[in-house]
């Protein structure tokens, strides 16, 4: 793309195109980004006391470190499903295939609520759940699924799966399956074959998808306050307290800062690994 | 089954394959239908046919992508029907070459000796034997993306036998590559064949390709063997319409039989009266004989030829192709003929509309089964 050969005014042509985009973004996308940059420094007061803050209250790091632990399990569950279920999806017939990816982007149309009530209604200690297994006896007391982290987990995975699935099967399907024959031809076992052929090949889309979900989780408030039952805080919602509840605006966007800063940290450090360009499609 | 790291080298000694009554349904269409086949060691067998003749069904089965509905494969007495791909010891070149592009050009090659455990560092000594076989000991490091088609192709043949197979198998192997390229590659894969003397399976759809590297030709059609035997035989004496018209090209001429004499006989077409040798009921169950007639067998002249048949026509058009002509005549018995004239300074360049004589003798056409 780098050395097309566009004239200069060709090029001014495409970007008088690209303009009423760019606008677009500008008005609501850059210009309220930069207003709460500007509340960070400048409320109450002019100045870094917000951010002095990230040192001096332990708080904000212990959040943080739930909000990155919870979203870190989250994709990983997300990924790891993801896969068998996007590997699937390369090898079934057109028919299934159609059906499996109207299921999957069925899923993006339930109402958040909707969803954290069904966990809850599954996952309480005289849910579905609970009280399946201990009919058949495979356990003698409830587990305890719910107002904790592995609720809150539960429930970001059911929205992290089929943004980890759409990411990974852009990604395999793109892998050629004859070389899969190729390897079994030439002596590996099928395990093999995976280990040392597949799994190379996805590991672009393994870190697409990665960074999507983990990116998709971070801005999570309602799962956790559902699920979580308050118990488990991460830095979305702590967050939305205080711009609704403390009012504490100033603190509230420096948090939002950090937030928008690890994204980025974390986009830069993966653009070093994989073409994020070609990872995305 | 020997571990090709530890093999000796008399077990580098070539392999016969047998195919036994090899058919392959799916659902009610027939893909295969009862194939049986005898590879001799060392030979390079080509199986030639049109696209859903059953050619790669066939080399599927053999290397055990494909299990057959019915019927055994046998390496050298060994039933290895129910054997899966990678435990059948066989290469394979597959179209495209499918080399794995996360590796470099030494590691795709190092691959098959990998997944039999033998380390890079022990391997590495053969890897680069094999590569130098190919003539691509200096691309060790680059990646398959970075080569161009042939040197891919040849990494390709380097990987499929550093590990001593029992067997190639090569799968269009030339399909993707130039005219010129494809030329060259021929004369190579013949040199290896040689030098390996491991037996070959090759598929193609590429007459021409078939005819100059294979040893045997088996011809499929429809899922079943046409007919089968070396490329010189198939050429000469084609069983059928179908293998006279599919290797190299043939003009078919369909009489009725007037007389019978020893050895020869009479064929009448329109007014024409054709002597053909041998007999009408050379081929079994036809009453009227198809004869296929090769384009170089048939003389094209000013002057009436002194030969058996000779028949008066025009000249429809006529194709320089560098060392022959192709010369389209129409006779108004035969209908339009094709001939292949080298060029003669005796007679003059061949004419659109110019009246000719075209003849044979009576052994130059083959009588066929009609399709």
């Amino acid at each position: 793309m780098s050395d097309t050969a566009l004239s200069r005014s060709e090029r001014s042509r495409y970007l008088v195109l690209a303009l009423p985009a760019i606008l677009m973004m500008g008005v609501f996308f850059a210009i309220p980004l930069l207003q709460v940059l500007w509340l960070s420094v400048s409320e109450p007061r002019l100045g870094f006391e917000n951010y002095q803050e990230i040192a001096t209250n332990p708080l904000i790091a212990r959040i943080w470190m739930t909000t990155l632990r919870v979203c870190l399990i989250t994709t990983v569950i997300s990924v790891v499903f993801g896969y068998v279920v996007a590997y699937a999806m390369t090898v079934v017939g057109p028919r299934q295939r159609m059906g499996m990816i109207l299921c999957i982007l069925a899923t993006f149309s339930f109402s958040v609520l909707v969803r954290a009530f069904a966990f809850v209604v599954l996952l309480r200690t005289e849910g579905l759940l609970n009280e399946a297994l201990l009919a058949v006896g495979l356990i003698h007391q409830p587990l305890r699924l719910l107002r904790n982290e592995v609720g809150v987990v539960i429930g970001m995975a059911h929205y992290g799966l089929p943004v980890a699935i759409l990411a990974l099967y852009s990604n395999l399907r793109g892998i050629n399956a004859k070389l899969m024959d190729a390897a079994r031809g030439l002596g590996a076992s099928g395990f093999q074959a995976f280990r040392l052929v597949y799994l190379p090949l996805s590991v672009p889309g393994i870190l697409a998808a990665s960074v999507l979900v983990f990116v998709y989780s971070l801005g999570f408030f309602i799962i956790p306050a559902l699920l979580g039952g308050g118990r488990v805080v991460m830095i979305a919602e702590y967050i939305r307290v205080g711009f609704e509840e403390t009012l504490r605006w100033g603190y509230a966007t420096m948090l939002a800062t950090t937030l928008v800063a690890v994204v980025l940290i974390l986009l830069a450090v993966m653009s070093r690994f994989v073409d994020l360009r070609k990872a995305f499609g | 089954m020997t571990i090709a790291g530890t093999s000796a080298p008399q077990e580098r000694a070539s392999h016969a394959l047998r195919l036994n009554g090899i058919s392959k349904h799916y659902g009610r269409h027939v893909a295969l239908d009862d194939v049986s086949l005898n590879i001799p060691r060392g030979q390079f067998v080509t199986l030639l046919g049109p696209s859903g003749s059953g050619k790669t069904s066939l080399l599927m089965a053999i290397a055990g992508f494909m299990a057959p509905t019915k019927g055994q494969i046998f390496l050298d007495d060994r039933d290895i029907t129910d054997v899966p791909p990678e435990r059948r010891n066989f290469g394979m070149v597959f179209q495209g070459y499918a080399l794995f592009p996360n590796m470099t050009v030494e590691e795709n090659v190092w691959f098959p000796l990998r997944v039999r455990g033998v380390s890079r560092g022990s391997a590495l000594e053969r890897v680069r034997a094999s590569l130098s076989m190919v003539q691509l000991d200096h691309l060790g490091n680059r990646y398959p993306s970075q080569l161009s088609g042939g040197q891919q192709q040849r990494v390709a043949l380097a990987r499929a036998l550093v590990f001593e197979p029992s067997l190639l198998l090569l799968d269009e192997p030339m399909s993707a590559l130039d005219r010129q390229l494809r030329a060259e590659l021929q004369w190579e894969l013949r040199s290896l064949h040689r030098r390996l003397g491991v037996t070959f399976v090759n598929v193609t759809h590429d007459q021409e390709e078939a005819l100059s590297m294979s040893d045997e030709i088996v011809i499929l059609r429809g899922g079943r063997i046409e007919q089968a035997g070396k490329p010189a035989d198939l050429y000469d004496r084609p069983a059928s319409a179908f293998v006279a018209g599919f290797l190299g090209d043939s003009n078919f001429i369909r009489g009725r039989t007037t007389a019978t004499r020893e050895g020869s006989f009479e064929l009448t077409v329109g007014q024409a009266t054709i002597v053909q040798s041998g007999s009408p009921h050379a081929v079994a169950g036809s009453h009227s004989p198809v004869l296929a007639l090769r384009p170089e067998k048939l003389a094209v002249s000013r002057a009436r030829p002194n030969l058996t048949n000779a028949l008066e026509g025009t000249i429809v058009d006529a194709k320089y192709q560098g060392s022959a002509y192709s010369v389209q005549v129409r006779s108004p018995d035969l209908g339009l003929l094709t001939a292949r004239l080298a060029p003669n300074p005796a007679e003059p360049k061949p004419e659109v509309n110019a009246s000719v004589w075209i003849g044979w003798g009576a052994d130059d056409a083959v009588i066929v089964r009609e399709n």
